[in-house]
């Protein structure tokens, strides 16, 4: 087993191992800041932010279950909805709002995306990339809608709605005039992949992507 | 006094009587300077040697201070939050000092309208003043100071005993680290004190009522506060839950009678939870107890922005609802954890699925039980208890 990061960090301890996408996410938040996660599903991240980076977390999640598993767990989540629930929030709330694997499934992706800079001073998104070179041959040589491990559900189920590729997502926050503080594109397996600058190929071989922004 | 005062008397009841407000008089909402005054109050388990490991449980309207005991003093059934509260259980008085009063306004043994008004040598009756869940809360931070308590670890409790919960850490949020509201609002809705009024009007007509002067009188409004609590009960619990429960089985009979007499199972259920309540009850206390909780509305004072009532107030926070519970819905709790979100609180919130309505919460719930026992947990180890 190998998931180990690229930046070569040391594994945590084994009780303290979250998916590595998930890690990647962990890293780029500073200790003892405020976060918000958004989506923050059975609190994975939270837990290991609350534990590990002594933050003041805070979750959002969509589905009763997520929020019970996360409140019996100790942490503070509540039921919402990224479209719906965000307003409340004050302005600045939070050192970082995350939305991880949640964007694509948001009804105003733009929106969400700029209430998330409202409530925290940077935002961390990752989504799955339609322009990963599967989903272009999916649709090229097949024909059919990309299905692969990281999107398995057919089409006409999946709660993923509103679905982009790295080039659009990027062409989005310069019309919007949001900063890319950081960003980097994972593999099938969530492991970073190095390649440089060069946005195309990322669009190309980056099954997810992950971005740091702000304004 | 009169032979009516016999009826009532009844030996001591066990558990803590403290005597409050005898040089500082407790100041009600409606401006009366009340007192002196006792609060009955139980407790469970020890308090440590910082004092840090007190949870003040707050009982709902019918409720007492005898949660955790194993044979309440009158109806000898378990405490009301026995599954909950006790050695080893979510509420662990192995570890916690746990503390219930009687509210003022109550008729077990603290403060409330069938007690003797010193003025006049009677029965309290109708004079007794109006109290709100304020006053209620002000009446405890009496007992918690002369209990050397600074800050609780945790105030908890459903219905009105999450009013109770949220008045806390509104008025003094310095002195509450962790609160659970349960089935519960910052308000009593247009419904509830619909509700309430039914009630309080079937305890009014009963002519044993007197004029609120029935222990004068040696009479008790036995059939209206019966009626008032049949009421009440059906809102407690939810349509599916009086379904499957009863459905449309006939009570000790192969057929219908057709007679008004209790030809359903649930006409005989409600029957004997309207006479079983009053052998416990005071009616007078009914109507008191009711009315504050009418009057109960957090967002009052900052002109309906109820994230005002909160602000900088560092308690971290567990309102849960139950999903068929239409007393105090799950909408109701939202809009209040949206508040305390929009105040920066910390706050977690969960609806149960249950199809138990409002009484969910005193039931076996093992969801709400996971809920409520990894945020005891959580605080207790951001308080630094063991």
């Amino acid at each position: 087993m190998n998931d180990t990061i690229s930046n070569g960090a040391a594994l945590p301890a084994h009780s303290d191992r979250i998916r590595v996408d998930l890690q990647l996410i962990a890293d780029m938040v500073e200790p003892g800041t405020r976060v918000l996660d958004i989506g923050c599903s059975d609190g994975e991240l939270l837990g290991y932010l609350t534990r590990t980076k002594n933050v003041d977390g805070r979750g959002l999640e969509l589905s009763n279950e997520g929020v019970r598993n996360c409140v019996a767990k100790g942490l503070p989540v509540m039921q919402g909805d990224a479209d719906r629930d965000l307003g409340d929030y004050p302005d600045g709330a939070f050192d970082y709002a995350i939305l991880s694997q949640t964007l694509q499934a948001t009804h105003r992706p733009k929106e969400v995306l700029s209430e998330l800079l409202r409530i925290g001073k940077k935002a961390i998104v990752s989504f799955p990339n339609f322009g990963h070179w599967r989903a272009r041959f999916d649709l090229m040589f097949r024909g059919r809608m990309p299905q692969n491990p990281n999107l398995p559900i057919m089409w006409y189920e999946t709660p993923n709605i509103h679905f982009c590729t790295v080039l659009d997502f990027v062409a989005m926050c310069e019309e919007m005039g949001l900063t890319i503080e950081r960003s980097m594109v994972l593999n099938e397996s969530g492991s970073k992949l190095s390649l440089g600058s060069q946005t195309r190929f990322s669009n190309f071989l980056g099954n997810q992507a992950l971005f740091m922004l702000s304004k | 006094m009169s032979t009516a005062a016999n009826t009532e008397k009844r030996p001591p009841l066990p558990g803590h009587h403290m005597v409050l407000g005898e040089t500082d008089k407790l100041r009600l909402d409606s401006g009366v300077e009340f007192g002196p005054f006792t609060l009955a109050y139980q407790t469970y388990g020890e308090l440590n040697a910082d004092k840090s490991n007190a949870i003040l449980v707050c009982h709902a309207l019918t409720g007492d201070q005898y949660v955790a005991d194993d044979v309440h003093p009158i109806t000898g059934k378990e405490g009301w939050w026995s599954e909950i509260v006790g050695p080893g259980k979510i509420i662990d008085t192995n570890k916690y000092f746990v503390i219930c009063s009687n509210v003022i306004g109550g008729c077990l043994g603290s403060t409330g309208p069938k007690d003797i008004n010193p003025e006049t040598g009677k029965p309290w009756g109708l004079d007794f003043p109006v109290v709100t869940i304020a006053d209620m809360v002000r009446a405890q931070t009496m007992l918690i100071d002369a209990l050397g308590i600074d800050m609780l670890f945790a105030v908890i409790g459903g219905s009105m005993g999450g009013m109770q919960v949220l008045e806390w850490c509104k008025s003094y949020p310095e002195r509450v680290y962790a609160a659970a509201p349960i089935a519960t609002s910052f308000r009593h809705s247009a419904q509830n004190i619909a509700f309430h009024e039914v009630g309080r009007q079937a305890v009014m007509a009963d002519p044993d009522w007197c004029g609120g002067n029935y222990l004068l009188e040696g009479k008790k409004p036995s059939r209206g506060l019966a009626v008032a609590r049949m009421t009440a009960h059906i809102t407690y619990l939810s349509q599916p839950a009086l379904h499957r429960k009863f459905g449309r089985k006939l009570q000790n009979r192969g057929a219908i009678t057709y007679s008004f007499d209790q030809d359903f199972q649930v006409e005989s259920y409600l029957r004997h939870q309207g006479k079983s309540f009053v052998d416990r009850f005071d009616a007078n206390s009914y109507l008191y107890i009711t009315r504050a909780m009418d009057y109960f509305d957090l967002s009052l004072e900052h002109d309906g922005r109820l994230a005002d009532a909160f602000t900088g107030c560092k308690t971290r926070f567990c309102v849960v609802s139950f999903s068929s519970d239409w007393c105090f819905t799950t909408g109701e709790s939202r809009i209040l954890a949206h508040a305390l979100n929009a105040a920066s609180c910390n706050v977690s919130c969960v609806e149960i699925e249950s199809d138990k309505g409002h009484d969910a919460f005193l039931l076996d719930e093992p969801d709400f039980h996971m809920v409520l026992s990894g945020f005891i947990q959580g605080a207790a180890e951001g308080r630094g208890l063991k």
